[in-house]
């Protein structure tokens, strides 16, 4: 889920009642409109999917969307108040873990740069989950360097043909709609030559093939497009301005990773030391130092992400989230290669390699081995822990930019 | 196995941001330190006879009002708290000042405040209170300075002389030894924990006849320790039996807490001058900064002095708000401050290059304060396994699960 303050709502930092100069709704304001729509939609007896566009249509969806698009303009920090009321209704959500690339990074890219008629098509259903969205942005030769992606969107009439491959892609096997950077410009330096779409996944020249990872399972697709078309009505951004749109996608991916408050000893800790507790005869003098520098080290993070939440809270958003990732993904292999190493002799079984499908990484249901390989992909997703860390020293630390042998060279001529 | 009540207690997080007072202070501290503290001049002292700047002292505890933070309204003090003098702290540490702030106006002070509680009945001990407090005096704690919060007190200084007891003025005389003492050579009264029965802390004129201060040739300059011979010296009592245990661990406790925010100061400064050198200075036509070897390790600098202000900030809020979780942060806060630091100053040597080598560089006087205040109030290694019991991570051998 989306935790940071970033602006979902056009006007950076200000809501759209706040914008309008209108009184947003208070905290009173949605409990009661919650009431009300649970008094016209009883739970217990409205289908699911009925329930939850009225919801939408209500503006409770995600109160801090503008009135129309399944929100009312609120402050962000009152949706845990309606949540929380559904929730004490036992009203059905919408398995938000399911659609999460579409809520975290479709829908506010939708909302940024999407006109009002692809914002009244598309956000509904996605809130609802009768459409599931993947994001169709790495390619094989095309990783931390996304700008030289080599994906062709090729003009066709009314619209546009793509062919490419395109990979990592969660939920791709399931998705009904994605969102999609291609090259539609190879003239032009890199970054000035793609554009933004929202593709048909059920179009045809769309293939979609499971991708294993070092897991056994298969979180990810491969995705072939050969000729796949898209009208240009579902275009998101101007022509050559898929760079900039896809910037913010992936702000608001890094805002999703790094996560919301636990309790001390919440995530991937939890595990490590309830091992450590309840099997007394494999712990070593070495293995204790190791568990004390990793609770340490986790309780430090929490703590870390706490202030940033208060510095958030009081609007001085800090170059101190920038860390947050890179300390995320350290920590989870550090402690998951703990816990394989307490394990001792079972440390050299494996839970199962069963080939799965599952809708997104399960740490918590399966054994230290399935934490230990699958946290190696934490400092690779989402922005490599290489290039986070070039972002922290040019951004917050300003040291000087890479030299770039790619700038002011047309795309087609850089060498490969 | 039961749940410690360490993982279950902080239930909610505390404030760890700085409020606009405590900016405030750190600007008035900060602009008197780089006025006063100069590289080049803490350098300079640290080979002359005189170590510890007292006219620093003076402006920084009497003028401004640092030593009085702790101290409430009533005895003469600020009535701040650990956060604002964690403040100082981290001020003090960023230039290597060569000040007792940490020895007088936060160990001393706290060990007197938690022998005598918050209305000392003895007019002695107000009275010593509130001149700490008003900058008038500085008092220095008489034992090691690798003391640790959760060790026993040393017991080489001997109770001669009169009964321990009496209040009336060297009605109690010490004798003994005490090595490896901060902030005690600029000190104008030792606080002395004495074995006798009962085992006592002793208020001592560190200008009496029989104290001799012999200056120890110390890894850092910036902070000369001492060894600390008395001979029948007069003493008064302070605190004694388990009270003055307690109160020797409460100054441990709070030194350790609040060299920890010293040791974030320290850090940051470190992170700070590397990131300027490697901008200005160029090798192989560019700036050694635009190096990825470079930047990556001044990106994880970074990230590790975000993470040790939080660790720094929650112990001087536990501390501030006396959090029953004041001993799990303070242990976490030591022992992740102390190894941060450590880092950032073997980066800045490292970084700096040849430079960073060099007698005129300052650059090793945060590498030796860094690593002296990594092992003082107990090694990093020391707090982690005191911290162990507080959570339920008993170590090996210690048998069941329960």
């Amino acid at each position: 889920m989306l935790t940071g303050k970033e602006g979902l709502t056009g006007k950076e930092g200000l809501t759209e009642a706040e914008a309008a100069g209108t009184q947003a709704p208070g905290p009173d304001d949605i409990r009661r409109r919650v009431a009300d729509l649970l008094a016209a939609h009883d739970p217990a007896t409205t289908p699911r999917l009925d329930f939850l566009r009225a919801r939408f249509d209500a503006g409770l969806a995600w109160v801090h969307f503008p009135a129309g698009l399944g929100g009312l303009g609120a402050p962000r920090t009152l949706q845990p108040v309606a949540d929380a009321a559904f929730a004490a209704a036992g009203a059905p959500d919408n398995n938000p873990r399911r659609i999460g690339i579409g809520l975290g990074m479709a829908a506010p890219t939708i909302l940024a740069f999407g006109t009002p008629e692809q914002q009244q098509r598309w956000l509904r259903p996605l809130w609802t989950g009768e459409e599931v969205w993947c994001q169709l942005f790495s390619e094989p030769g095309a990783g931390s360097d996304l700008a030289g992606l080599a994906t062709r969107a090729v003009r066709d009439g009314d619209g546009w043909r793509v062919t490419g491959q395109k990979v990592w892609t969660s939920s791709a096997h399931e998705a009904r709609r994605a969102i999609l950077v291609a090259r539609t410009d190879p003239d032009v330096p890199k970054h000035a030559g793609l554009s933004y779409f929202a593709l048909d996944m059920t179009a045809h020249g769309v293939e979609v093939r499971p991708l294993r990872q070092i897991t056994g399972e298969a979180e990810f697709n491969e995705v072939f497009l050969t000729d796949a078309p898209i009208p240009d009505a579902d275009r998101i951004g101007a022509v050559g301005d898929g760079w900039r749109v896809a910037q913010a996608t992936l702000m608001n991916e890094r805002v999703a990773i790094g996560g919301g408050s636990l309790p001390r000893e919440g995530g991937m800790i939890a595990g490590a030391a309830a091992a450590w507790r309840d099997r007394p005869e494999l712990r070593t003098p070495g293995l204790h130092d190791r568990m004390l520098r990793l609770w340490v080290d986790a309780e430090v993070a929490r703590l870390a992400g706490a202030r940033l939440r208060q510095q958030l809270a009081v609007g001085q958003p800090g170059p101190e989230g920038s860390a947050a990732k890179i300390v995320f993904a350290r920590l989870n292999q550090d402690i998951s290669s703990f816990e394989v190493d307490l394990a001792g002799g079972e440390g050299l079984g494996y839970d199962d390699w069963t080939m799965r499908r599952p809708q997104s990484a399960n740490f918590y249901g399966r054994g230290p081995g399935y934490r230990y390989l699958r946290a190696r992909g934490n400092s690779i997703e989402g922005g490599t822990s290489e290039i986070l860390r070039n972002i922290v020293a040019e951004r917050v630390l300003g040291l000087p930019p890479e030299i770039r042998v790619d700038k002011d060279i047309p795309w087609k001529d850089l060498p490969r | 196995m039961e749940r410690p009540a360490a993982l279950t207690e902080p239930a909610e997080i505390p404030d760890l941001l700085y409020s606009q007072a405590e900016n405030d202070l750190r600007q008035a501290v900060r602009s008197l330190l780089s006025e006063r503290a100069q590289p080049s001049a803490v350098l300079a002292r640290t080979e002359t006879d005189e170590p510890y700047d007292t006219q620093l002292w003076r402006a920084l505890a009497a003028d401004m009002g640092c030593a009085g933070l702790l101290v409430p309204e009533a005895l003469g003090g600020a009535g701040a708290s650990y956060r604002e003098a964690a403040v100082v702290a981290e001020e003090t540490g960023r230039s290597v000042a060569p000040v007792p702030y940490l020895g007088s106006a936060v160990v001393a002070t706290a060990v007197l405040l938690a022998a005598t509680g918050p209305e000392p009945g003895k007019e002695a001990d107000r009275k010593l209170i509130a001149s700490l407090a008003d900058g008038t005096v500085t008092a220095a704690l008489a034992v090691a300075f690798e003391s640790a919060p959760d060790g026993d007190p040393p017991l080489s200084v001997r109770v001669t002389g009169s009964a321990p007891g009496d209040d009336a003025a060297g009605s109690a005389r010490l004798t003994g030894a005490a090595a490896r003492l901060a902030d005690a050579l600029p000190a104008d009264v030792l606080l002395v924990p004495a074995d006798g029965v009962p085992y006592g802390l002793y208020a001592v004129d560190a200008h009496a006849a029989g104290v001799t201060r012999t200056p120890a040739v110390s890894l850092d300059g910036t902070r000369q320790l001492c060894d600390l011979t008395l001979d029948a010296v007069p003493a008064r009592q302070i605190a004694a039996g388990p009270a003055a245990v307690a109160a020797v661990r409460a100054g441990l406790s709070a030194g350790a807490a609040m060299l920890a925010a010293e040791q974030l100061g320290l850090a940051e400064r470190c992170l700070e001058m590397t990131v300027a050198y490697v901008k200005q200075r160029r090798q192989f036509a560019r700036p050694v900064g635009s190096f990825q070897a470079v930047k990556h390790r001044l990106a994880d600098l970074f990230v590790l002095v975000t993470q040790a202000r939080a660790a720094s900030r929650y112990a001087a809020a536990c501390l501030a708000d006396g959090s029953p979780d004041a001993p799990v942060a303070v242990a976490m806060a030591k022992s992740y401050c102390g190894d941060a630091a450590v880092r950032a100053a073997e980066e800045c040597v490292q970084l700096h290059g040849g430079i960073g080598f060099t007698w005129e560089h300052p650059a090793h006087l945060y590498l030796k304060r860094a690593k002296s205040g990594s092992i003082a109030f107990g090694t990093p290694d020391r707090h982690r396994a005191a911290m162990a019991g507080l959570v339920g991570l008993p170590g090996a051998g210690t048998g069941t699960s329960a």
